[in-house]
């Protein structure tokens, strides 16, 4: 097995484009050839794209500030020694690591290990694992690693992650895996905004639907009069204008804000993985970014995923996957009859992509199909199924699916006639909040649905159904208990909560060390959240309470109940939160505290 | 009395201090939930279990009903046999011997451990020097937050018109700071005629949400026009309707003992995603008839207005417009008297712009 990686960087052909800002610049990045930022003498080996690559059992790494340039302005970011994204650190299992983290930011950084299982105090997190590192000040971080996969590490101080502190981790197994791969390639997936993230914050609180560019218009309506009927397409608008809602709220932020990132290049800066004709390829996706869900596929080859957030799973081959914020997915490709192939990462909303190549030499480049059509957001995605009452019956009225008005509220969910099974109890805290703007009434787990905008498009897309851990249960007891918890907002406040209760007015989930516990997770808004609890693993339960799937991070689409386990093996104060930068930094976030 | 005018300008100097003014209010932190870790031991302590003293012996294991288990869907393929003890494995007397986590009948594929028995991975035992790990002493001030204080600026209408009957400008802003629930807001709308200002108004108002879509406002407004200055009370509520109207609906009590209110309903109606087509009515009506203020009893004026913006970018959208004025009842002679128009219909061109 070769350790290829990600410092081999091809040099893209220039494509000047109409958007310079949606597919960036060829030569962007840090602008390490213009002289601009110089690399310390201990970053390993500087690449002109894509990640430097530090490998052993000691580190330093030194966060600082770097002037980048992805879309043609130079721009400050947060970086690891002088690089965006931060180094590839790689690791073995069974090895205990020590990384010093030295501060040069003027504001109080931090390092957290995602995915990784480690004592609390070395996770990471300011204000519940540790003290943060002030500036000018170095921490060390040593822990003994227990497991082997590919993981990431970022930033968890305020908006440092949305400014590019974030880099890939991979853990060797001292164990061979159980697949065979001939080279690798890490394939990092980010977005960049050229604002302060703390400006992009306040617009949000401003004009959360400020990049949705994408609403339904007179010119639609007319449209759609002429195709479906008037009084069809005036239920259809009468319903969502009821609800005060948007259909095509699909993504806070698009690319009217990002410039989409493959291991810190721009779409026209053409990242470029080699590989030989006949080569299996191991491509280590990981999601760091801070707001964007994204659907991969390769023209021209089938994936075969090996691995998820980490942990192996049996084998499965799909043409695509929509790989959630904080999710990693390994997949081995066999590239050959073409000397390159299109790695494409479209947006979930449909508004940009990210673009790498995977190629026999630098500077060859494939096709790059067109983005797919924009979704639109149905009542049946969000939960708000009319059971068997077919029609739009259960409509009328001032009373929308599950708003929150006076007298319509909670209990009023349509489920009520054929679907009650599936409806929700919603918890204390979402009654008569003015923080949660809706409630789903029929909610299931979904674990074999691809996901909106992916439904029948000829493609086999990789659904949570399709992945099964390769091995038994670890644990093997039964939940001794279930907590539920419901991911709650309000879009025009773009106020997000778990259970109506912001961060910051909220009590701790205890959990007893020791204990195997369930957590089901019931989505009560119309937007997608993943959902990271730092410290344990999340053990995603099948349709029928079974052990499934080990992950990390558990995607949650609009309308869904999912439920996973629990094994409270590490004593401590854990972070758990929407992996949505800005919804955590919005209130969707808990402390998990396993006492003795 | 037109000294006191104040202009736009000094108006939307005026919001801004007032906002610069209500900012620290809100700027106190906010607590955390953060009191000192408690450690509860009541729960099962697995790290002091010891498990050699189990006892499964009384365990009615006659009552499984091994009928319903299904063993089709077992992947055996999976099972490691090398674990198992058949040695120590007593079926006879179901006295299962599972508490060594070696075996339980998890492990072998028949079924779930519940959730008293042991884990297949031992939970490892706990020590002080983990205890010490996972709760050191934390300044719960490291976790910084997202500002929970944010604020808002809109010029709804910052616009002027040249018609048969002069030059005019007119301005309607609102601006918020507060948390999700808890707003300040200031709300102020005036006009200039011929240079001269004939009405101007600054609202301060909390406000707070009481419902998803609605919130409670209470305050003060003052008139700096027309007539002599005055001062109210505001209460009212403002918030988004169904179908997406922006509506408020305030109620004034004066110095005087006048009654007061005002109406008001806009909508986006979306062309394009940037020409938008905004409607907006407004209705005054006012208890009292009051000839100093040019105002009858009963309903006094309704204004609409249509106003086609292009959003060049989200916060700055010029826009053309027609507007319609009409006046009723008393206030109508009143404005006649005054050589004025009871229906006033005018072209008025302006930007909408926020921050």
């Amino acid at each position: 097995m070769k350790h290829d990686d990600s410092t081999r960087g091809g040099v893209g052909a220039f494509k000047p484009s109409r958007r310079q800002f949606v597919t960036g610049l060829a030569t962007g990045g840090l602008a390490l050839g213009l002289g601009l930022v110089r690399m310390p003498a201990s970053a390993g080996v500087p690449a002109r794209r894509g990640a430097v690559l530090l490998t052993g059992t000691e580190f330093d790494l030194s966060i600082g500030a770097s002037p980048v340039n992805f879309t043609g302005r130079t721009r400050p970011a947060v970086t690891v020694n002088g690089t965006l994204p931060a180094p590839t650190l790689r690791w073995r299992e069974g090895d205990t690591v020590t990384v010093r983290v030295a501060n040069r930011l003027r504001d109080a950084s931090s390092i957290h290990w995602h995915g990784i299982l480690l004592p609390s105090n070395m996770d990471g997190v300011p204000g519940l694992s540790f003290n943060g590192i002030a500036p000018g000040e170095t921490f060390q971080y040593r822990f003994e690693l227990k497991q082997s996969g590919t993981y990431w590490y970022h930033s968890h101080s305020m908006f440092q992650e949305q400014a590019g502190l974030y880099g890939a981790l991979i853990v060797d197994p001292r164990e061979p895996p159980p697949y065979a791969f001939d080279r690798e390639h890490v394939v990092l997936l980010s977005d960049w905004t050229d604002l302060d993230p703390a400006a992009l914050f306040r617009r949000m609180k401003k004009m959360p639907e400020h990049d949705n560019y994408y609403q339904r218009t007179l010119v639609d309506f007319v449209r759609d009069a002429r195709r479906d009927g008037l009084a069809e397409t005036l239920e259809d608008r009468g319903m969502w204008g009821r609800m005060r809602m948007t259909p095509t709220d699909i993504s806070d932020i698009n690319a009217h804000t990002y410039t989409y990132l493959l291991n810190g290049t721009a779409p026209a800066g053409n990242w470029t993985g080699l590989f030989r004709p006949g080569e299996k390829v191991l491509l280590r996706f990981i999601n760091g970014s801070a707001m964007t869900y994204f659907d991969v596929r390769i023209p021209g080859l089938k994936m075969t995923v090996v691995a998820a957030d980490g942990q192996y799973i049996h084998p499965v081959s799909v043409d695509e996957f929509r790989i959630a914020v904080a999710e990693t997915f390994d997949v081995i490709v066999e590239p050959a009859g073409q000397d390159a192939f299109t790695i494409f990462a479209q947006d979930m909303g449909r508004t940009g992509h990210a673009r790498g190549t995977l190629a026999v030499r630098d500077g060859l480049e494939a096709p790059v199909p067109a983005r797919d059509p924009r979704p639109l957001l149905t009542m049946s995605d969000m939960g708000h199924d009319m059971g068997g009452h077919g029609a739009h019956k259960g409509m009328e009225g001032g009373c929308g699916a599950a708003m929150m008005e006076g007298g319509c509220g909670a209990s009023m969910g349509h489920g009520a006639h054929g679907a009650a099974e599936k409806a929700p109890k919603h918890p204390a805290g979402e009654a008569g909040n003015p923080l949660v703007d809706m409630q789903s009434s029929a909610t299931e787990p979904r674990l074999d649905d691809p996901g909106i905008g992916l439904r029948g498009n000829g493609r086999k897309v990789l659904t949570y159904g399709d992945m099964r851990s390769l091995f038994d249960d670890p644990d093997g007891r039964e939940p001794g208990r279930t907590v539920e918890l419901h991911l709650t907002g309000h879009m025009e406040k773009f106020a997000w909560s778990f259970d109506g209760i912001p961060f910051a007015g909220a009590e701790p989930l205890r959990l007893n060390y020791g204990e195997r516990m369930r957590i089901v997770l019931v989505n009560d808004t119309m937007m997608q959240h993943p959902i990271h609890l730092h410290g344990v693993w999340s053990d995603l339960e099948n349709a029928d309470g079974e052990f499934q799937l080990r992950k990390h991070t558990i995607d949650m689409p609009p309308g869904t109940r999912r439920s996973y386990r629990v094994r409270a093996d590490a004593l401590g104060r854990w972070a758990y939160h929407c992996h949505l930068l800005y919804h955590m930094e919005a209130g969707m976030m808990r402390e998990v505290r396993i006492e003795a | 009395m037109k000294t006191s005018s104040p202009s736009p300008h000094r108006l939307a100097v005026a919001l801004g201090l007032a906002l610069g003014l209500a900012a620290p209010a809100w700027a106190q932190h906010e607590g955390h939930a953060a009191e000192p870790a408690k450690v509860d031991r009541s729960a099962a302590d697995h790290s002091s279990m010891d498990h050699s003293k189990m006892d499964h012996s009384s365990e009615d294991h006659s009552k499984m009903d091994h009928s319903s288990m299904d063993h089709s869907s077992t992947d055996h393929s999976s099972m490691d046999h090398s674990k198992m003890d058949h040695a120590g494995m007593d079926h006879a007397q179901h006295a299962a011997p599972a508490a060594d986590g070696k075996v339980d009948h998890a492990a072998m594929g028949h079924g779930h451990a519940s959730a008293d028995a042991a884990p297949r991975e031992p939970i490892p035992p706990v020590t002080p020097a983990d205890l010490a790990a996972a709760f050191p002493a934390i300044d719960h001030h490291a976790m910084q937050h997202a500002p929970a204080v944010n604020h808002k600026v809109t010029f709804n209408r910052l616009e002027a018109w040249d018609g048969d009957h002069g030059t005019g400008q007119a301005w309607e802003g609102i601006a918020w700071i507060g948390t999700d629930t808890d707003r300040v807001w200031l709300r102020s709308e005036g006009e200039r005629e011929g240079g001269h200002t004939e009405s101007a108004d600054l609202e301060v108002l909390y406000g707070r949400s009481v419902s998803p879509w609605w919130d409670v406002v209470a305050g003060v407004r003052h008139d700096f026009k027309p007539g002599d200055a005055r001062s109210w009370a505001a209460f009212g509520v403002q918030g988004m309707a169904p179908y997406r109207f922006e509506v408020s609906a305030t109620a004034y009590v004066g110095e005087s003992g006048q009654v007061a209110a005002n109406v008001e309903a806009e909508y986006t109606l979306r062309i394009t995603n940037r020409l938008i087509l905004q409607p907006l009515v407004e209705a005054e009506f006012s208890a009292k008839d009051e000839p100093g203020h040019g105002t009858g009893s009963g309903l006094n004026t309704v204004e609409a207005g249509l106003r086609l913006r292009y959003e060049v970018t989200r916060r700055f959208a010029p826009y053309v417009g027609v507007v319609h004025e009409r006046s009723f009842g008393d206030t109508a002679d009143y404005r006649r008297a005054e050589g004025e128009r009871s229906r006033d219909t005018r072209v008025v061109a302006g930007v909408r712009l926020w921050f």
